[in-house]
């Protein structure tokens, strides 16, 4: 392919984060490894380091969102960077013409970076192919398509607890036909390597050509979990009963629903992720969502760190060159 | 006023001509081949050495987004885009603002393009009232108003039996219907063809089977209705082969590929490239050689542009909230010499499937260079090299993934009823 990556500047480095596929393993692990020095941070008594000083970040939230945009601001804020949140309740209007007067009118107040989440998948990589050249963008969710940060605090999770991905075998449960994040969990998986990666759903939750992206499906829980390190739940959003996907919640989670008994055929020593929220009793009881397992909050913790290494490196790239410049 | 085209490469599909032959025309009509008939004195000679004389290509399917979208093209925009192009005849589906339901629309589409006067523009009438699938348009009314064919432009009507009613009407009346199958339901708000591209980039697909299941439903209705039916730009190569087995059976059924689909595969979309964003989307590998294999023999007798302008707005936005449709005209005869160049056709067929094919399918004496034709005519350069830019286009609608594409063949000269509309500087 001749076509430049565009998540990347002409010295191979992250100018952008739209999604976790096309980059290299390199880049995956350097994001685990700076986030695993922010991840101290949080403990201190000062949370704050001065690395984005005088850099502004935007969040332009198209759909609604508490726990990520929390994270984002909070990430930003420890950086030290001024940060300002602009939520834009998704309308039929809100189309692409609008949506670049937006960005170039936020331009022109100079900002550095912008963390967009929007319902439509490819809305990242349209941004950032129209922002100015010092500006950079960060995916927090676009449609269906992918949600990178989230799939790197998950793969933080795993390499903390499970060391080394190569020995190890991780199942995704639920919704892949409209998660974002499990694609993004799909890729970074493959690119670090992973032992084994599933697919575990039913037939009309699991999108076409799955097994094109190194996942092997299983439409039956109890064998799809058999001896596995990682169990990856996915939320169910209610509108999927409508779409004649599902036939009812309780269906679905005597079938799907992750359930101590079911729980019972992974390692003993298996942990269990959610990207949240949880809809208890409909994708994981909670019995185990609170259980010994569950990694849950350990993943909302692990959000902070992985959003300030994806926000220094993006931003503090564009610092060490000036630095470099003067020096 | 009397022309003689001097000297060019004259290859006319419909009588089987393939020769050096000069070319004489007065009083719109093409009155001899070959040696001038006694007395003829010609007011004008056009050189066409080195060039290729064929009749004036037809598009089924182009769009000229007036009445009611006009930031994206007019009548006089696009009719001079297809003058340029040698495109003479063009059908212009039924989907305007106001939709073609009414003799006023199709009335005022045909004087507009008469009063231009650079393209013969056949107006496609909708088989049912605001091409809402419901209720029969005024089918006499359309055909009074010179609509010699009907259909629903990519509104496909769902109800089977309203789609059975509408095919018996327009069967009553004699028309011929312009089908584009596709089941909304399995379409859904699908944007791009369902597979592993759609699963990557996370967008909604529409499944090879929302075309072959619809194409299923309106053979079995074609057949049972007895109507002359055409299937317009088929994208799956599991709906061709349906329409070469009908035709076998002996079904008079036709069907047209759009330029583009035998050129890119659902792979171009790459990384939510909106100029891809065309219905129906653009699919595998596979099919796009099984609609080649099917141009090549015939099953599918004719190619179109598809043509459908579009505002630079339209395509700027996240790919599912673009609008899909690609600026096609000017790529048409380039493109189809294109496969002439990679063996998939021989160039008589190629200029067959823009001519004679489309032609029969309209059922028009126009798409060949017999004595006493109309002189609709595209006199082209095979040699001419050009590269596709927005510049380079006549065409409002800039919208095209073949902008950096280097392509060989474009009209010199092209006329219309023995006028010349366009003459390349």
């Amino acid at each position: 392919m001749s076509k430049p990556n565009i998540q990347l500047d002409s010295n191979g480095r992250l100018r952008h984060f739209l999604t976790t596929e096309g980059l290299s393993r390199q880049h995956l692990t350097e994001i685990l490894d700076v986030a695993e020095s922010f991840a101290t941070v949080g403990g201190k008594s000062v949370k704050k380091v001065p690395l984005l000083r005088g850099k502004t970040i935007v969040n332009l939230f198209f759909e609604t969102s508490t726990r990520t945009r929390t994270t984002f601001e909070l990430a930003a804020t420890r950086l030290s960077a001024d940060v300002q949140s602009i939520n834009i309740a998704t309308s039929a209007t809100s189309k692409g013409e609008s949506l670049l007067d937006m960005l170039h009118n936020l331009e022109a107040m100079h900002c550095d970076m912008f963390v967009v989440r929007h319902a439509d998948s490819g809305a990242a990589h349209f941004i950032a192919q129209h922002v100015a050249p010092h500006v950079s963008v960060i995916n927090a969710g676009d449609g269906r398509h992918a949600h990178p940060t989230q799939g790197m605090l998950d793969m933080f999770t795993i390499r903390r607890h499970k060391g080394d991905f190569a020995n190890i075998k991780v199942a995704i449960v639920g919704d892949v036909l409209h998660s974002r994040v499990a694609r993004s969990e799909i890729h970074a998986l493959n690119t670090l390597g992973v032992g084994e990666l599933r697919i575990i759903g039913p037939k009309t939750l699991i999108p076409p050509s799955v097994n094109q992206f190194g996942a092997q499906v299983f439409h039956d829980m109890e064998r799809g979990l058999d001896g596995v390190d990682v169990v990856i739940m996915l939320r169910l959003q209610k509108e999927r009963m409508k779409g004649a996907l599902l036939p009812s919640e309780s269906e679905y989670f005597t079938r799907y629903g992750l359930t101590e008994e079911k729980l019972a055929v992974a390692k003993p020593d298996a942990i269990v992720m959610h990207p949240g929220p949880i809809n208890r009793g409909v994708e994981i009881a909670s019995s185990v969502a609170d259980g010994p397992q569950s990694v849950i909050l350990e993943q909302v913790s692990n959000g902070l760190a992985v959003r300030m290494a994806v926000m220094s490196m993006v931003l503090g790239r564009q610092g060490e060159k000036s630095n470099g410049k003067e020096g | 006023m009397k022309i003689t085209i001097h000297g060019g490469r004259l290859i006319d599909p419909a009588n089987n001509i393939d020769d050096t032959l000069d070319l004489h025309i007065a009083e719109g009509r093409i009155v001899a081949l070959g040696v001038a008939p006694e007395g003829f004195v010609a007011e004008q000679t056009i050189n066409a050495s080195g060039q290729i004389v064929c009749p004036g290509l037809i598009d089924l399917q182009a769009r000229l987004r007036e009445p009611g979208q006009k930031q994206k093209g007019t009548i006089a925009s696009e009719s001079r885009a297809a003058a340029s192009a040698g495109v003479t005849t063009l059908c212009c589906p039924p989907d305007t603002r106001p939709v073609i339901d009414t003799p006023a629309v199709a009335e005022q589409i045909r004087h507009r393009a008469e009063a231009i006067g650079m393209a013969r523009v056949l107006p496609v009438g909708a088989l049912t009232q605001n091409l809402e699938g419901q209720q029969l348009a005024s089918m006499q009314a359309l055909q009074s108003a010179g609509c010699i064919v009907m259909g629903n432009a990519r509104h496909p009507i769902a109800n089977t039996l309203v789609q059975r009613r509408a095919l018996e009407y327009a069967a009553t009346l004699g028309l011929t219907v312009f089908l584009n199958s596709e089941d909304p339901w399995l379409a859904s708000d699908g944007c791009i063809h369902e597979g592993a591209l759609s699963t990557r980039l996370g967008l909604a697909g529409i499944p090879e089977c929302a075309e072959v299941i619809a194409v299923g439903r309106d053979l079995m209705l074609v057949e049972q209705t007895g109507v002359r039916a055409h299937f317009g730009q088929l994208s799956t190569a599991r709906a061709v082969e349906m329409i070469a087995e009908a035709r076998s059976r002996g079904l008079a059924v036709t069907a047209d590929v759009s330029a583009h689909q035998l050129f890119l595969t659902e792979m171009d979309v790459a990384e939510f490239d909106s100029s891809c964003h065309v219905r129906p989307p653009l699919r595998s590998q596979r099919d796009r050689d099984g609609l080649r294999a099917a141009v090549a023999d015939g099953a599918v007798s004719a190619i179109c542009s598809d043509h459908q302008p579009h505002d630079r707005d339209a395509k700027l936005a996240p790919f599912a909230a673009t609008e899909p449709g690609i600026s096609a005209l000017e790529t048409l005869l380039p493109l189809t010499l294109r496969l002439v160049e990679e063996r998939v056709l021989d160039l008589s067929s190629a200029i067959a499937r823009l001519t004679s094919g489309p032609a029969a399918i309209l059922g028009l004496e126009v798409g060949q260079l017999g004595i006493g034709a109309i002189a609709d005519i595209c006199i082209f350069d095979p040699k001419h090299h050009w590269r596709v830019e927005e510049q380079s286009l006549l065409s409002h609608g800039k919208n095209t993934p073949f902008l950096g594409w280097e392509l060989s063949g474009r009209a010199t000269t092209t006329l219309l009823a023995g006028r010349i509309v366009h003459q390349a500087k």
